[in-house]
């Protein structure tokens, strides 16, 4: 596989994007930057599935409005990462911040930590596109607010503990599943909760293997975790009670 | 000067409206031409003012402090030139200075104190930022000394203007006893200026120089796009937004004479549309970002410095410009008869195209007149 | 018990003229009128009425007259009719009450309260007819400085991406779902042969008009609706909606009746359920969030098209536009409280925000002053009802104005203000495909070509009058406006002489 390697130190963000961008257009299929330090937009302006695999730290809105690659992140990423993401793959060996994948529509989210506040808010799915995000620890409040497509996970891991309000509010589409407790004051008005079904079980093995997969071998959160070590039981569902959560808020 | 705008300005009006005749001529081999030629064209065109302004602008005519900037002054009171001459010698090194030689005629009265100061600049000014020094001493003193106005401050050229028909301004300044290769004169015919002796004609910073004919449609337009770069405009006049504007594109910018006239008076987009790539898109450029400072309205002026005198009139010529040759010698001017008086014989005239620059420029540089045929 | 609450409309049938076609029972959405076929008889509901007027409009022997009802209770100029039936109809839903088009209240419309100036004898005043006349309008930021190269003379600076419109008015940003495919369609069509924009609005951007995408400004709004790199490469600008005159500060619910199929695919969501408007874009919390996103949009569409910043006319427009400038906004679209919507709370619509006039003059001077007035370009909006409001907003400090109520006036709108209910009788601010038919895209093309034709020589007429013959020396020359009935204070907001001074 041809892979082209970019020193970042020092490199300006708009240049560094336009060399990445270049070796991906070269016929590159992979494209590893070093000494990242806070760079944005990492990913953005990609239209080929190319594999970028970025040390150091990435700066904020990585992979915003990304239709295709595969970035993967070896440290912690900043905010909006995913922001309008279309499609591709992006996969951080740590934690994220404020705004994790924000108006996402398509494509695949892997957070082996912690993310921040109001992650996954008004994830979409339209068609064929159904973005998935898959946290390995835990979230902060507003965590999947507005929501109205996807499919969220939260496995819980590296005992953190979930200690977010206002979870899924204003939601209206897709799910959100979180591995261990979840009070009814947390939750947002409009979510309700269920035990998964048949067919979320089988999504959730496929998630959980996909993160096992990525992490497994990792130092953080999904650490020396091979298969069947973490559990596929023990979540809950929270789906939205209604289509359409504003409809009575306005005279008609 | 505090209140310069009063005094230009008595009855507030947004801005400053008036007329004129202009004229300039020039030895583009450098021979230096008497003064009393351009007091005959002038008095020519004497149908053109009102009486309530007149100036010249004569280049060369200082050769012994060739190397100094020569300050003209004007003082309303002795208070307002003993706070100037405090300032110049904190600012400069003052190498001469005297009173501006007149005499007194039946035609002038009511002449402020008018003295002249021959500067070097102190040394830890690098000589390429003296330049911008100096214009920020000559705005120290317009705006903050009360009764005194530099209305010149260039080096071997000055401006002489005051209230009057320009023959009688340029007598009471004896302009007959000097000798310059390039002059511009003017006639002012304001509306709603009694006239002040500092609001005359040409409107002068360094050794550039602005005679205007004309009424600007654009200028509260022109003024805010020179606010911008740092220009205040207190005149609240057509010509200084004018001299503002020759300011920065040729001085500050350094932009040529031929950029600069394509910013004042751009071609029509139909003309742009039809250019050359490489036309259309400096010509796009310019007009996109220098839209305001197009000069939108009637207007005929004569820009001069060192070396150089250009003509330009408004795109689609609604004031008067006529140039004219002979031999080394390039004249501009409201009125053909003007130029005629003191050039009966001429090789060529003609009338330059709106927005088309006519150039005249000290050989050896490049002697020519650029811009038309006989 | 019933609240008194008569018609607010009266249809009035002059039954002999009536030929009992039933046209207005076809036309009427909002089921004023039956046929009784017994009796062989129409009849009218009048207080479904919304004062639309199609009928009237359509009925083949002029029998129908649609007539505003005066409430006819005791003079009050404190509880007026308008409070009274909000009043009932809250206390019947408990709601929140909505409304459509832009704020009907009488607050200061400062365009009627400014007059302009025209040449005599100083200057001369130029005929349009007959000389040249300009209005094509560059839209982007400005270098400050232009510079060429010594030897050859080449212009050396790149001028960054603009937007050039042949007359300065440009259509305003309004969803796809909000007003209706054929609406869309006209829209586009119209800014293409004109050569001026049409703007998407926030509802996405249907696959078949990009072909006139160097003539569309596509929007990225909080909802992010229908938003992918095909669609920010497409477009000749993008606009990051902030705010919206009509509703500053809260986001939008296109009512899941309105999400049709089209529109849901447009939109890239599922069809039926509410389309969601968060009330801030979530990723900008702050103005350094601005230029995050502004630079996202720019590395997503390689640096080579402008991003305009729309925010709604607020008490502090004047700081928030020179931080949304310095943020690296090329263009800053301001939206005034009279900005018309498909869908606003009446309470937010009818009291939130500042008249555009105030904020425009108010943005213009703010950024001379910080010298980053030619950074970045100034669409005015909300409230332009005709071509003297156009001169007046560019000699305010405008370089274009967006107009959105007016084009839609002139596609048919009777500003009824019932957009919100998805029920529009002229095929404009509906997704029903029933009710959508009723727009011919291509008369409606026609219609607003014509009104792009009117005002410009309406303009080019001023303009020549005040002795100016290129549209950029208008620009914030407002030695060219005269206020008349204004406080001393609103003069010096505007930065206007009063008449006579």
């Amino acid at each position: 596989m041809s892979r082209f390697v970019i020193n970042a130190r020092g490199v300006d963000q708009r240049d560094l994007n336009g060399r990445v961008r270049a070796a991906a257009e070269a016929g590159n299929e992979a494209v590893v930057l070093r000494n990242v330090h806070g760079q944005r937009y990492i990913g953005t302006s990609l239209r080929k599935p190319v594999k970028v695999d970025v040390y150091g730290t990435p700066g904020n809105d990585l992979g915003a409005f990304m239709d295709g690659p595969t970035i993967e992140v070896h440290g912690n990423a900043q905010d909006g990462l995913g922001n309008t993401m279309n499609s591709g793959e992006i996969i951080v060996h740590g934690g994220a911040g404020d705004v994790l994948a924000m108006s996402m529509r398509g494509g695949r989210v892997f957070v082996e930590g912690n993310v921040g506040y109001r992650c996954a808010i008004h994830l979409k799915e339209y068609g064929s596109k159904v973005p998935v995000i898959v946290i390995g620890g835990t979230a902060q409040d507003f965590f999947g607010e507005y929501m109205a497509g996807g499919r969220v996970v939260l496995l819980g891991l590296g005992g953190d503990g979930l200690a977010a309000n206002f979870i899924g509010t204003g939601m209206h589409g897709g799910a959100i599943f979180i591995r261990g407790r979840v009070d009814p004051e947390q939750l947002g008005k409009e979510v309700g909760v269920a035990e998964p079904d048949e067919a979320d079980q089988a999504f959730l093995a496929g998630v959980i293997e996909d993160y096992r997969r990525r992490f497994g071998r990792g130092r953080g959160a999904g650490r020396g975790r091979g298969a069947g070590q973490i559990p596929t039981e023990g979540f809950v569902k929270l789906y939205p009670r209604f289509l359409r959560p504003y409809g009575r808020l306005y005279a008609q | 000067m505090t209140s310069v705008a009063k005094l230009q300005n008595p009855y507030g009006d947004g801005k400053l409206i008036e007329s004129c005749g202009l004229f300039g001529m020039m030895d583009t081999s450098g021979r230096p031409l008497r003064g009393r030629d351009i007091l005959k064209a002038m008095a020519n065109m004497r149908d053109r003012g009102n009486g309530l302004g007149g100036g010249f602008a004569a280049y060369g005519i200082y050769p012994e402090f060739r190397e100094e900037y020569a300050f003209h002054l004007m003082y309303e009171h002795e208070e307002g030139r003993k706070r100037t001459e405090a300032f110049l010698r904190s600012h400069f090194k003052v190498v001469h200075h005297e009173a501006i030689p007149h005499r007194a005629t039946a035609e002038i009265d009511g002449a402020p104190i008018l003295r002249r100061y021959f500067l070097r600049v102190e040394k830890g000014v690098a000589r390429a930022g003296q330049d911008d020094y100096v214009v920020k001493k000559v705005m120290a003193i317009n705006t903050g000394i009360d009764g005194a106005y530099v209305f010149s401050s260039g080096k071997d050229m000055g401006v002489f203007k005051g209230v009057g028909y320009p023959e009688d301004i340029g007598r009471y300044y004896c302009l007959d006893d000097y000798e310059g290769y390039l002059w511009v004169g003017h006639s002012r015919f304001p509306t709603n200026t009694p006239g002040w002796w500092g609001g005359a004609h040409p409107f002068s910073i360094l050794d550039w120089t602005v005679v205007h004919n004309g009424e600007l449609s654009s200028y509260d337009t022109n003024r805010w796009f020179l606010e911008m770069y740092g220009y205040a405009c207190t005149m609240q006049t057509d010509t200084e937004v004018l001299a503002y504007g020759v300011d920065l594109l040729a001085r500050r910018h350094r932009l040529p004479v031929e950029t600069l006239a394509a910013v004042f008076a751009p071609p029509l987009w139909e003309a742009i549309d039809r250019m050359s790539e490489r036309e259309r898109r400096r010509h796009a450029t310019l007009r996109a970002t220098f839209g305001g400072l197009l000069m939108n309205g009637p207007f005929s002026i004569i820009v001069a410095h060192h070396g150089e005198m250009i003509g330009l009139a408004d795109r689609i010529r609604l004031r008067p410009l006529v140039a004219a040759r002979r031999g080394d010698l390039v004249f501009l001017s409201s009125e053909e008869s003007a130029i005629r008086v003191i050039s009966p014989k001429l090789d060529a005239t003609w009338i330059p195209s709106g927005g088309e620059p006519v150039i005249a420029r000290l050989r050896p540089v490049a002697a020519e007149a650029v811009g038309g045929n006989a | 018990m019933p609240f008194f609450a008569p018609a607010q409309f009266i249809v009035d049938r002059d039954d002999a003229r009536c030929i009992r076609c039933k046209v207005c029972v076809n036309q009427c959405s909002f089921e004023v009128h039956s046929y009784d076929a017994e009796t062989d008889e129409v009849r009218s509901r009048d207080e479904r009425c919304v004062g639309c007027h199609r009928c009237e409009a359509l009925c083949p022997t002029r029998a129908l007259a649609v007539r505003f009802n005066p409430m006819e209770i005791r003079p009050n100029a404190n509880w007026r009719p308008e409070h009274i039936r909000d009043l009932q109809r809250q206390a019947d839903t408990g709601g929140v009450l909505l409304t459509g088009a832009g704020n009907d209240k009488p607050f200061r419309i400062y365009w009627d309260h400014l007059l302009l100036n025209a040449s005599q004898v100083t200057n001369p005043s130029i005929d349009p007819l007959r000389e040249p006349m300009e209005l094509r309008t560059f839209l982007g930021r400005k270098p400050d400085r232009l510079d060429f190269d010594d030897l050859d003379g080449e212009l050396t600076t790149e001028l960054g991406p603009q937007l050039v419109v042949e007359t300065p008015i440009v259509f305003s940003g309004m969803s796809y779902g909000a007003i209706s495919y054929n609406a869309h369609l006209a829209l586009n069509q119209a800014a293409q042969e004109f050569g001026t924009l049409y703007n998407t609005g926030e509802g996405g951007w249907p696959a078949e008009f990009r072909r006139f995408g160097n003539r569309t400004i596509v929007q990225c709004a909080s909802g992010r609706f229908g938003i992918d790199l095909d669609y920010l490469e497409s477009a000749a600008a993008v606009e990051i909606k902030i705010g919206q005159g009509a509703k500053p500060g809260i986001g939008g619910h296109l009512p899941a009746e309105k999400v049709t199929a089209p529109v849901a695919r447009t939109r890239m969501i599922p069809a039926g359920t509410d389309a969601l408007s968060p009330a801030p874009q979530h990723d900008i919390y702050s103005i350094e969030d601005l230029a995050m996103l502004i630079g996202a949009l720019k590395e997503a569409t390689g640096y080579a098209k402008p991003v305009c910043v729309k925010i709604s006319a607020v008490h502090n427009a004047a700081a928030i536009a020179s931080g949304a400038v310095r943020a690296g906004a090329d263009i800053i679209a301001i939206d005034g409280l009279r900005g018309g919507t498909g869908a606003a709370p009446k309470v937010i619509r009818d009291n939130v925000g500042i008249p555009i006039e105030l904020a425009l003059a108010a943005v213009h001077d703010r950024l001379v002053k910080e010298g980053i007035r030619n950074h970045a370009s100034i669409l005015a909006a909300g409230g332009i009802r005709s071509s003297a409001d156009v001169v007046k907003a560019i000699a305010l400090g405008a370089d274009a104005v967006y107009i959105g109520t007016a084009a839609l006036v002139a596609m048919g709108c009777t500003l009824c203000q019932m957009c919100y209910t998805g029920k529009c009788n002229w095929g404009i601010a509906v997704t029903d495909p029933w009710l959508t038919k009723r727009l011919n895209p291509d008369i409606a093309t026609r219609h607003l070509v014509n009104l792009l034709r009117a005002w410009s020589l309406e303009i080019k007429e001023m303009l020549g009058g005040m002795g100016i013959n290129a549209i950029e020396s208008l620009r914030g020359n407002r030695l060219q406006l005269r206020g008349v009935g204004l406080e001393d204070w609103e003069l010096k907001v505007l930065g206007v002489r009063g008449a006579g001074a």
